[in-house]
C-alpha cells in the first residue's frame, strides 16, 4: 500500500510568476523521460526482476513519485497568478482553451502521455538497461531546462533533480554488476 | 490560510534533510549491503527522526495518515496547508 506524507523530498521555491518555463517544465511531468514515466516504469518491473533488485526499484520508485510532485509544485507555483496575457505569450493558449490553470500529464509539445514511453521486457539486464537509459536521459532533460531558466530559486531545485537522476544511474549499473555475479557463480551441472 | 513562521518552515527544512539522508543511505544499502559504517548512519538518522518529526507535527500537524490526532497539534493529516501551498 502507499501512504502519502504531506511534506517534499525537497523545498521547491520559485522567483516569480513564469509560465514559460512551466512549459517547459511539464516535459518532465508527462513526457517520454519525464518522472511519470519514470515512476510507472520502475513500479511495473518490480513485479519479474530478481528479488536482491525489487527494493532498490521500489525505493526508487517512490522517490520518482515525490519527483513528480516536486515538478507540479513547480508548474502550479510557476503558473498560479498567470494572466491570460502571460498565458498567451508563453505560448501556452492550447493547454489554457483544453484544461483552464489545470496541470495535465504531457509533454512540452502538448501531446498527452503515452504507455509506449515505457519499455517492460521481463528480462532483468534488459530492463536494467532501459533504466539506466532513462535516468540519463531525465538528466539531460533537466540540464536543457536549467539552460533555458533563468530563476535561480527554481534552478535550485532543478539541480538537485539533475543530480539524483546521476545517482540512480549509478545505483541501477551496480544492481547489473550484482546480477552479472549471480550469473557467473550459478553452477551448471 | 496563513503561512507558517520562519521557525516552523526551519523545522520542515530540517526534517527533509533528515529525510533526504535516509533516502539516499536507503538506495546506497541496497547496492552495499555490507557497508557497517553507511548502515550506522541510517540507524542513527532514523533515530533522530522521531524527535524532529514530532516537532514539525506541533506546527503542521499529522504529516502521515494512520497516526493518531494529538490534541494541541494543529491539525490532522486532511486539515492545513499543502506542499504546494507552502
Amino acid at each position: 500500500m502507499f501512504v502519502y506524507e504531506k511534506k517534499l523530498l525537497y523545498p521547491v521555491k520559485v522567483s516569480s510568476c513564469n509560465p514559460k518555463l512551466a512549459k517547459y517544465l511539464i516535459e518532465q511531468y508527462g513526457g517520454a523521460d519525464g518522472e511519470l514515466a519514470a515512476a510507472l516504469r520502475y513500479m511495473n518491473q518490480r513485479y519479474t526482476i530478481p528479488d536482491k533488485v525489487i527494493g532498490l526499484l521500489t525505493d526508487i520508485a517512490m522517490e520518482e513519485f515525490s519527483h513528480l510532485e516536486m515538478i507540479a509544485t513547480m508548474v502550479f507555483k510557476l503558473t498560479k497568478d498567470a494572466t491570460p496575457d502571460q498565458i498567451r505569450d508563453a505560448g501556452l493558449e492550447p493547454h489554457y482553451v483544453n484544461h483552464g490553470s489545470a496541470l495535465y500529464y504531457e509533454n512540452a509539445g502538448g501531446i498527452p502521455f503515452n504507455a509506449s514511453y515505457i519499455a517492460g521486457k521481463g528480462d532483468p539486464i534488459a530492463d536494467l538497461y532501459e533504466d539506466i537509459a532513462a535516468e540519463e536521459k531525465a538528466r539531460a532533460t533537466y540540464q536543457y531546462i536549467i539552460d533555458l531558466s533563468d530563476d535561480p530559486d527554481l534552478n535550485d531545485g532543478l539541480k538537485f533533480l539533475r543530480e539524483r537522476e546521476i545517482v540512480h544511474g549509478q545505483r541501477f549499473r551496480e544492481a547489473v554488476e550484482m546480477l552479472k555475479e549471480n550469473y557467473s557463480e550459478r553452477k551448471v551441472f | 490560510m496563513k503561512q507558517p513562521t520562519v521557525k516552523a518552515m526551519n523545522l520542515l527544512e530540517q526534517l527533509q534533510a533528515l529525510d533526504f539522508t535516509l533516502v539516499e543511505l536507503r538506495l546506497y544499502l541496497h547496492t552495499h549491503p555490507d557497508d557497517e559504517k553507511a548502515l550506522q548512519q541510517y540507524n542513527e538518522t532514523a533515530g533522530q527522526r522521531v524527535t524532529l518529526k514530532e516537532q514539525v507535527e506541533e506546527e503542521f500537524g499529522s504529516l502521515a495518515p494512520n497516526e493518531p490526532f494529538t490534541p494541541g497539534q494543529a491539525s490532522g493529516w486532511g486539515e492545513g496547508l499543502w506542499p504546494w501551498q507552502l
